[in-house]
């Protein structure tokens, strides 16, 4: 897969404080990347300086291949965390000035605006003033105006945020389908289930410092503990537990289920296999649930940043 | 340089339709002239208020001439009441004082012991009528003591009257060095003026921009740079913009008012000017002072009262745009606005005292050269005739601060829009200008 976006040990510093220590990342065309960190990580720091509204102290970014140019704005679409529109402002003309500012002409600026107007639902806004939308429609046009230019590059700083569940929901399929599209998308958020459900590569910035990169589902392979959640229908469960506990490492496992079983979560040695489980499982009583604990996004954040912290 | 126009285009456009603007623009030149009217009657009133003195009068000096009724002065002859009787009634009257003049031996003694009562103090130029009137009667009576021909001295008396001209030979009157400076100071008090408006205008658009929290978005397509210029550059224009619509009502006023007056001329005069020029009329030298205004260098005074209003606005508005971006609201602007109205106020107290006496002296020549005094003292100086090369070198000065004002306050700016939630000191703004 081609490289859209890599930025090479890029440091930033304000004063004396380090915002970025020589962080690289290399984003993927057509990929829906995560960026994710605690408060203060440096996450809009890097977002900034791919936007090159701050510029690196060092280091450098390519876009394309090429070393990012000012010109290059054309071709990313930023939604930033704090974001606004002027409130005095009527919602087309700020539209269609925003658009302008991406590099689109007049005419085309109001073609597009028209689609998403339609597609959204919202064209009789065209001539109200932002301070009389609400907060989510603001929200909406915002989104409009970001994708407007179709750019190669686009960047959503939690871009959730604000929007009811039915409104995420439409966003998320836009994203989704503005990826298929051929977008490629840096996405940062502190939402981990959407993490889980977009994102194909991650980044994950502590402390001014890259501490994990790389795609998802190798991330979780690594991250994995050879540990299984079952649920067993036996006669005599605690003789079981006993036993189990002498053999492997066990602790109680808290799903839902139908069954009133023995749960229990059992991390196995690293040379076993789920089948060796298994077959030792299904001669003691009748196994109803058999399951490999995989990471979520979220603990694979809070155990590399924990581990980030301590280390320093 | 096509964003640039777009930011420019947008910024004027949102300034110009702004109620403030239009308020401002269509209200402010009928609160002028309603104004120069107020001020106008209100100080004739004043003048022309007949005020009522009693006056006892033991010295037998004075004849009924001496108290002859004035358009503001009348007398009342009570020299048959004793002192005190005169004072307890005069007292209770709405009437303005008493007047009294005892019997002395000799004139002198008259002169030093006449005494004025009234319950608030007489104003100086009242007081000072009042002993010239006395005076002339005293003088005259003296004279006669000393036996000195009367008639002869009014012979002799002369009335000298200056004709001013420069070396070319151009006549000029008194009045028209008043007008010179009335004009100067009018155009600079305006630049003053505007930089301050405008200045804030520009300061508070860029905390709109921050509180709407639009900044970033616009950013990630345009240079703060860019932005900032355009935005100074679009309020300069809606400001221009506002001069122009000012200009044509001046002269649209002009045209349809001059008949009226029953005054036809050539030359381009206000309201307040017509009526310097009606005032003056008495002494009949009306021909003489509309010639003066039509020589005036009108050409020169517009054409640098507009680069020294852009020059001097540029100049002003970039670092109202840095404490706009420092701060996250206008109430927070209040520490840094001392250092930038501190120079404007300054010009304009040494316009008003140093330029009136001195147009060519060193300090105006000085505070005239210096970018930050200069748009309001040399525009002072203008219409009173100043070297070109000095209002070149002061013109190129004040260029080249601008260039290096707006790099810095771009280096304030640029850091400033992403700053939220901290209120920042100078040291603070110090170390932004090293990020």
């Amino acid at each position: 897969m081609n490289t859209l976006l890599e930025t090479t040990d890029v440091v930033k510093k304000f004063g004396d404080f380090t915002a970025l220590n020589k962080v690289s990342i290399k984003v993927p065309e057509t990929s829906i990347f995560g960026l994710l960190g605690p408060n203060g990580a440096g996450k809009t720091t890097l977002i900034r300086v791919i936007n090159q509204i701050t510029m690196p102290d060092q280091g450098q970014v390519f876009f394309n291949g090429k070393l990012l140019n000012p010109d290059d704005v054309h071709y990313i679409g930023y939604l930033p965390e704090e974001r606004g529109l002027y409130k005095s402002m009527k919602v087309g003309e700020q539209a269609l000035y925003l658009a302008q500012l991406k590099g689109l002409t007049r005419n085309e600026a109001r073609k597009r605006l028209k689609y998403w107007f339609d597609k959204f639902e919202i064209g009789d806004w065209w001539n109200k003033k932002v301070q009389e939308l609400s907060k989510g429609m603001a929200q909406k046009v915002q989104f409009i105006v970001t994708v407007l230019h179709r750019p190669k590059l686009l960047i959503f700083d939690e871009p959730f945020s604000g929007f009811d569940p039915i409104n995420a929901n439409l966003i998320k399929d836009e994203i989704l389908q503005l990826r298929d599209e051929g977008a490629t998308i840096i996405f940062s958020t502190h939402r981990m289930e959407s993490v889980e459900e977009l994102c194909e590569h991650i980044a994950l910035i502590d402390k001014s410092n890259k501490i994990l990169d790389g795609n998802l589902q190798d991330i979780k392979r690594a991250y994995k503990t050879n540990t299984f959640e079952i649920g067993i229908h036996v006669n005599n469960p605690e003789a079981l537990q006993k036993e189990l506990v002498t053999k492997f490492d066990v602790t109680t496992a808290g799903f839902k289920s139908l069954e009133d079983d023995l749960k229990l979560n059992i991390k196995i040695p690293k040379e076993d296999t789920a089948n060796d489980l298994i077959r030792f499982l299904t001669s003691k009583g009748e196994l109803n649930h058999f399951v490999e604990v995989i990471p979520s996004a979220s603990e694979i954040f809070i155990k590399a940043v924990n581990n980030n912290q301590k280390s320093i | 340089m096509n964003k640039l126009k777009l930011i420019i285009v947008r910024e004027f456009i949102a300034k110009v339709r702004n109620r403030t603007f239009i308020v401002m623009t269509f209200l402010s030149p009928v609160l002028m002239i309603g104004m120069i009217a107020l001020i106008t009657l209100i100080t004739k009133n004043s003048i022309e208020k007949t005020r009522t003195v009693s006056y006892i009068d033991q010295s037998g000096l004075f004849t009924p001439d001496d108290f002859k009724e004035t358009k503001t002065l009348k007398f009342i002859d009570i020299s048959n009441l004793d002192l005190e009787t005169a004072k307890e009634t005069i007292k209770k009257t709405d009437q303005y004082g008493l007047l009294y003049i005892p019997k002395e031996n000799s004139i002198d003694d008259v002169a030093k012991k006449m005494q004025f009562f009234s319950n608030e103090s007489p104003s100086l130029i009242f007081t000072e009528n009042l002993e010239e009137k006395l005076n002339k009667r005293l003088r005259l009576i003296k004279m006669k003591e000393l036996h000195i021909d009367i008639e002869k001295v009014n012979e002799s008396k002369i009335k000298s009257d200056i004709q001013l001209s420069n070396f070319e030979g151009k006549e000029s009157s008194k009045f028209k060095n008043e007008l010179k400076l009335g004009i100067g100071s009018a155009a600079g008090y305006m630049i003053m003026m505007f930089i301050i408006i405008y200045g804030a205008m520009v300061m508070r658009s860029v905390i709109e921009e921050k509180t709407s929290r639009i900044i970033e978005v616009i950013v990630s397509s345009v240079k703060p740079f860019q932005l900032m210029l355009g935005k100074v550059i679009g309020t300069a224009g809606a400001g221009i913009f506002q001069f122009i619509i000012w200009g044509i009502v001046a002269v649209l006023l002009y045209t349809l008012l001059l008949p009226v007056l029953g005054v036809n001329t050539g030359t381009q005069v206000n309201a307040e000017q017509m009526q310097m020029i009606k005032e003056v009329a008495e002494n009949s030298k009306i021909e003489l002072i509309i010639q003066e205004i039509k020589e005036l260098p009108i050409l020169t005074i517009l054409i640098s009262f507009i680069l020294y209003f852009i020059g001097g606005f540029l100049l002003y508005s970039s670092l109202y745009a840095a404490i706009g971006a420092a701060v996250d609201n206008e109430t927070d602007t209040q520490q840094f606005m001392l250092p930038v109205i501190m120079p404007l106020m300054l010009g304009i107290y040494i316009g008003f005292a140093v330029v009136i006496n001195d147009p060519n002296g060193t300090l105006a020549t000085t505070f005239s050269m210096i970018p930050f005094t200069s748009p309001i003292v040399m525009m002072m100086r203008i219409p009173l005739g100043v070297p070109l090369w000095q209002i070149i070198v002061s013109l190129v000065l004040l260029l080249l601060t601008f260039i290096g004002m707006i790099w810095f306050a771009a280096k304030i700016y640029r850091v400033g829009i992403l700053m939220y939630g901290k209120k920042p000191g100078y040291k603070e703004l110090y170390k932004w200008l090293k990020y």
